[in-house]
């Protein structure tokens, strides 16, 4: 596949003026400058207030809610609990949005019972925010608390197969060959256990609704989501409301992670209240309650590796346990990565979740990714040490052509090769002695380690609107949202290009359910399939201005047929004959028309995948310095070299894999929510005390993007959401072998595991 | 957050004046703001001391007076701090963030609470918050906890890098208040927990802070602050270490330590002081003090961990003291 494509455009020209530049994100001085609104930033004339008051038990009811002395606060016009509450709908399919896991969704103020700690357990509204939060401290809420069970030590016993599986989530492959067996008698054998703590997402921006009431009675609502599609339906089947009734927008996403796939319960309060009190209602949730909904759950891990003396990995088994809550089944996908990397006869790979007394876990950048890749590219790194052989070698060794879990389809693309060779050169990796402790510079040790990076690269259904103009603007849009990736920027590069016209004459719109209906943002999906709506709905207006333009007196482009057409500078021409053109502004002047305007749909290749499975790849090269006596470690080197397909804009490319090595970076060595299974609580829900990577712990990242030519689909993109971010921890674990000789599978390596 | 009286006060004794149950002075408020939005401080009146006359940085007696309203940034770019005690420069410079230190008061770094994550979670039991009410901390949650002069009733830190190396320097706390003024030796200004936890320091009610004094400079050249962090900037220490020396060729004449992160207060150990005094300035005579100091730590059930860290810590920073070398502020290696 890769050696025969020709080189991908998708413009009339056959080349791209605007895709595959640096540019830098439009929505920046927005941003920067403070226009860029948020969730909880929009206002209303009878804009109300509510604030969330959560519970502190973990497990439990309800025995009795005093809200008498909160409702006593000047300002405040309700106190909204389970006794009170307003009426909606109540079967778990209303409930369920469209990335639910199987289950019985959460649902606010249902009732008496609690099933995780912070649940929220009433809403104070008020006409202000000082008063709303001062009431909230004032309910008195007493509660018959039972054990709550937070450990996953202690559940993994009760993991269960997830009987009905989560959709898009493909479960383990069945097993091939007999891995214990082989395992057994493999002359080389590596074993281990690997956990990743609990992570919370915690973006800057803490999650928000605004619920503004119109006048007409419908409702404008501005929430904090990776999608407003979802919230729409979501508020339309819990509230009963006909579609029209509510608006959802998002414009900015002040960071999601994954934490804004689901609405959450912010959204369905703020709901509820203006629906009861007829007024607008923000609800904002404070940075500890950011603790109390998804998270990254660990999972325990374990890996067999058997080989044969020349690194030929003769078994492989990958079991994970993870938690869920009690509600739902939460699944990801944490174990396939491993078959998926490595060729290998004999393969067993398992995944089981246990009910914990937590909130619903959710996906957070690269989900399982992480989680599993870290293992398998930990004991990977295991197993060179075991077979004398350098960790690239070892994966060379073991590469594998085609998707073993998938039935043995081949790649749609694989450039991970190149990833090895071009990463390896820039990282001086030839350099290294193999030899742990072999490397100090005064009282530290120096390591260098790696491993491999693998994510889905998907697309889904998704539409788009393009609306030309006779001012010679393009607006282009649908309802996705741009989650800080540069979706806004892409789309208008490829909107500029497939029309010919500068970047400036275009208008994206994005986070609006009265655009076109797109997915949320999620799964690296955005580019391709976002992407290629727009740059169909682009094509149809193209077509029609052709159409108009043929059609004008003394037409230019008489007779000319369609796949002659150019279309470049603000013109469309003939191709081999540029002096026979017009512009696109004199076509719609001309026709006397106000508008062209097409809404296209864009999804899956249903030939391609059939044929191919399609997969992002990376190779990850850490340089890390250990203080030896105190057990400081410092990334002080990363090249991340990617294969992800077309790069539609190496600026924004690169931010994302930046800001996702500064996450890996942050999984390997400092973040991680601390669970006290007394009480089922986490503990440390503050930005203080919850360690995410400061100036100071990032040091050089380089990243290269190798060339791949990938056909899934037009645009030829692969997605970079989650690829920075996934194998980065492995590759850290690793140089703190080669550092220091101690192998660290429990993450976060903090201080305390070396000394 | 509560509802609250705000005063501002014009003058020390307005202030003094000004306080009652349930009140609470406020200059900075990076910390007391934060509290307040957690529950944890529900001050009936906030008496802001902002406006007083106290920010001011002046010799005094052979050492230097530097007000309490001096803002942490103020302190630390004095010229007169820098060449004087870089070991309180460096200290200050470690904790905190630009903007913090910025607002955050000399007499507000003081008083700063502990960040014991159940002190700042009202759900659950604290003593120090709701005396009586227990101690989560103990058998929970304790990675950063204390490991010197605990109590059953209350395992936590003190979160202050400044005072550690004020602690070191053998400042003195200049204290207004009812019954008039008074100094504080540095060593008795902040206390354990042992059965009121909810008292960090022997401040009277009522009494404010004016001035901390510094003692004629001893270590310009032979000190460090070294702190150690679950990152590597803007994290509470999990150890630090204070260290001043005066040393005679290459024995110690003086030596004064004092540990962060691991106590109620800066926790001093006059005995390892003494024992250094006299002793060749060698990883051997520091690794003693250090045995010595951490003979009496005790343990909880996730930080055991600081034991062996303090020690290791005490004897770098006291050879990064002896060696003239203390620790950047700007390249995170450890030297």
């Amino acid at each position: 596949m890769t050696d025969t494509a020709s080189p991908q455009t998708f413009s009339s020209t056959g080349r791209d003026t605007f895709v595959g530049t640096p540019r830098s994100r439009i929505d920046g001085p927005a941003k920067v400058t403070g226009l860029a609104k948020y969730a909880g930033e929009f206002a209303a004339p009878d804009l109300t207030y509510g604030a969330v008051v959560s519970s502190s038990i973990a497990k439990g009811r309800i025995a009795a809610i005093d809200s008498a002395a909160a409702e006593a606060v000047p300002g405040v016009l309700k106190v909204i609990t389970h006794e009170n509450r307003p009426r909606t709908a109540w079967r778990d399919k209303n409930f369920q949005d469209a990335v639910a896991p199987p289950g019985s969704p959460f649902r606010a103020l249902y009732d008496d019972l609690i099933v995780f700690s912070g649940q929220p357990v009433a809403l104070v509204v008020a006409e202000d925010f000082e008063a709303a939060r001062y009431a909230a401290s004032l309910v008195q809420v007493r509660y018959e608390a039972q054990e709550p069970v937070t450990d996953l030590k202690a559940a993994r016993g009760d993991a269960y197969d997830p009987p009905t599986k989560r959709e898009g989530i493909k479960p383990p492959p069945a097993p091939w060959g007999d891995a214990d067996q082989a395992f057994g008698t493999a002359p080389i054998r590596v074993q281990g256990g690997y956990t990743l703590a609990n992570e919370h997402h915690n973006p800057m921006e803490p999650h928000a609704t605004t619920v503004v009431v119109e006048e007409d009675g419908t409702y404008t609502v501005y929430d904090k989501i990776q999608g407003v599609s979802n919230s729409h339906q979501y508020l339309v089947n819990v509230f009963g409301l006909k579609p029209d009734q509510v608006r959802v927008l998002n414009p900015y996403l002040g960071g999601g992670f994954g934490s804004g796939l689901r609405p959450q319960y912010q959204a369905f309060l703020a709901m509820l209240a203006a629906q009861e009190l007829k007024r607008s209602v923000r609800v904002t949730l404070t940075r500890d309650q950011m603790w109390s909904f998804t998270y990254r759950g660990e999972a325990l891990q374990t890996i067999a590796l058997g080989a044969e003396p020349d690194g030929t990995l003769t078994a492989l088994r990958h079991d994970a346990v993870q938690g869920t809550s009690t509600f739902e089944d939460y699944q990801e996908v944490i174990v396939n990565w491993s078959g998926v990397l490595y060729r290998c006869d004999n393969v067993a790979l398992t995944y089981r979740i246990a009910k914990l007394d937590t909130a619903t876990p959710g996906d957070m950048r690269a989900p399982g990714a992480v989680t599993g890749v870290f293992a398998i590219e930990t004991a990977m790194d295991e197993l060179a040490y075991a077979t004398g052989m350098d960790p690239i070698a070892l994966r060379l060794k073991n590469y594998a052509e085609s998707d073993a879990t998938a039935k043995g389809k081949p790649f749609g693309s694989k450039a991970l090769k190149s990833c090895f060779t071009q990463g390896a050169e820039r990282f001086g990796w030839a350099k290294r002695n193999p030899e742990p402790r072999s490397m100090r510079e005064g009282r530290e040790l120096v390591g260098w380690g790696m491993a491999t990076g693998i994510w889905e690269a998907m697309m889904m259904p998704s539409s788009a609107i393009a609306t030309l103009t006779p001012d010679g603007r393009l607006t282009v849009g649908n309802s996705t949202g741009d989650i800080g990736t540069g979706t806004y920027t892409i789309l208008t590069q490829i909107a500029a290009d497939t029309l010919g016209l500068p970047m400036e004459s275009v208008t994206t719109k994005l986070g609006d359910t009265r655009l076109p209906e797109a997915p949320v943002a999620g799964g690296s999906w955005t580019a391709a399939s976002s992407g290629t709506a727009v740059m169909k709905a682009c094509r149809n207006v193209g077509a029609q201005v052709f159409k108009l333009a043929r059609a004008m007196e003394n037409s230019p482009l008489a007779n000319v047929d369609f796949d002659r057409a150019v279309f470049a500078d603000g013109r469309i021409s003939v191709a081999g004959d540029p002096s026979r053109s017009v512009s696109l502004v004199e076509v719609l002047q001309a026709a006397g028309v106000d508008k062209v305007e097409a809404v296209e749909q864009a999804g899956p290749d249903k030939d391609f995948n059939q044929k191919y499975e399609a997969y992002t790849h990376s190779a990850i090269f850490v340089e890390v310095k250990v203080d030896e006596e105190l057990g400081q470690v410092r990334v002080t080197r990363v090249v991340s070299a990617i294969a992800a397909g077309k790069v539609l804009n190496p600026k924004t490319a690169r931010s994302q894999i930046l800001g996702g090595v500064v996450m890996g970076i942050g999984s390997a060595l400092e973040e991680e929510s601390m669970l006290d299974h007394r009480i089922g609580r986490f503990m440390n829900h503050n930005l203080g005390e919850y360690h995410v990577p400061v100036n100071a712990d990032i040091y050089d990242i380089d990243v290269i993007f190798v060339d791949e030519e990938d056909k899934a689909n037009p645009l030829g993109v692969k997605g970079l959401g989650e690829i920075g971010i996934v194998g980065t921890a492995a590759a850290i674990t690793n140089a703190v072998f080669h550092a220091t000789g101690r192998r660290v599978r429990d993450l976060p390596i903090t201080i305390d595991k070396l000394l | 957050m509560n509802r609250f009286d705000y005063v501002r006060a014009g003058t020390v004794a307005e202030a003094v004046q000004a306080f009652g149950v349930g009140a609470r002075f406020i200059a900075g408020g990076t910390n007391l703001i934060d509290l307040m939005k957690y529950e944890v401080e529900k001050p009936g009146r906030l008496i802001d001391i902002t406006r007083l006359p106290l920010d001011r940085i002046e010799d005094h007696a052979g050492g230097l007076r530097i007000g309490a309203l001096a803002t942490n940034a103020k302190v630390a770019y004095d010229d007169r701090v820098a060449e004087r005690y870089p070991l309180l420069r460096n200290a200050i410079l470690a904790g905190a963030s630009a903007q913090l230190r910025n607002a955050a008061s000399t007499g507000g770094n003081l008083l700063q609470r502990t960040r014991c994550y159940y002190f700042y979670d009202v759900a659950t039991p604290c003593n120090k918050r709701e005396p009586g009410s227990g101690c989560t901390a103990i058998g929970g949650m304790n990675r950063i906890h204390a490991i010197f002069g605990t109590s059953d009733k209350c395992i936590a830190t003190h979160p202050s890098d400044m005072c550690i190396a004020l602690a070191a320097l053998e400042a003195t706390v200049q204290v207004s208040g009812p019954q008039g003024e008074r100094s504080i030796p540095f060593a008795e200004f902040h206390r354990l927990p042992g059965d009121t936890p909810e008292t960090d320091t022997n401040l009277a009610p009522g009494e404010i802070i004016v001035a901390v004094d510094l003692p004629e400079s001893r270590f310009p050249q032979h000190f460090t602050y070294l702190k150690l962090r679950d990152r590597l900037s803007y994290a509470f220490a999990l150890v630090s270490v204070a260290a001043g020396l005066e040393l005679d060729g290459d024995t110690v004449k003086t030596a004064r330590l004092a540990l962060g992160g691991v106590a109620h207060k800066p926790w001093r150990n006059r005995e390892a002081e003494a024992m250094l005094e006299g002793k060749p300035a060698t990883r051997e005579s520091f690794q003693a003090a250090a045995d010595l100091i951490v003979a009496e730590a005790k343990p909880q059930s996730e930080n055991g961990f600081k034991i062996d860290l303090a020690r290791r810590a005490i004897v770098r920073g006291l050879e990064q003291a002896a060696a003239g070398t203390p620790q950047s502020l700007s390249d995170k290696r450890i030297q």
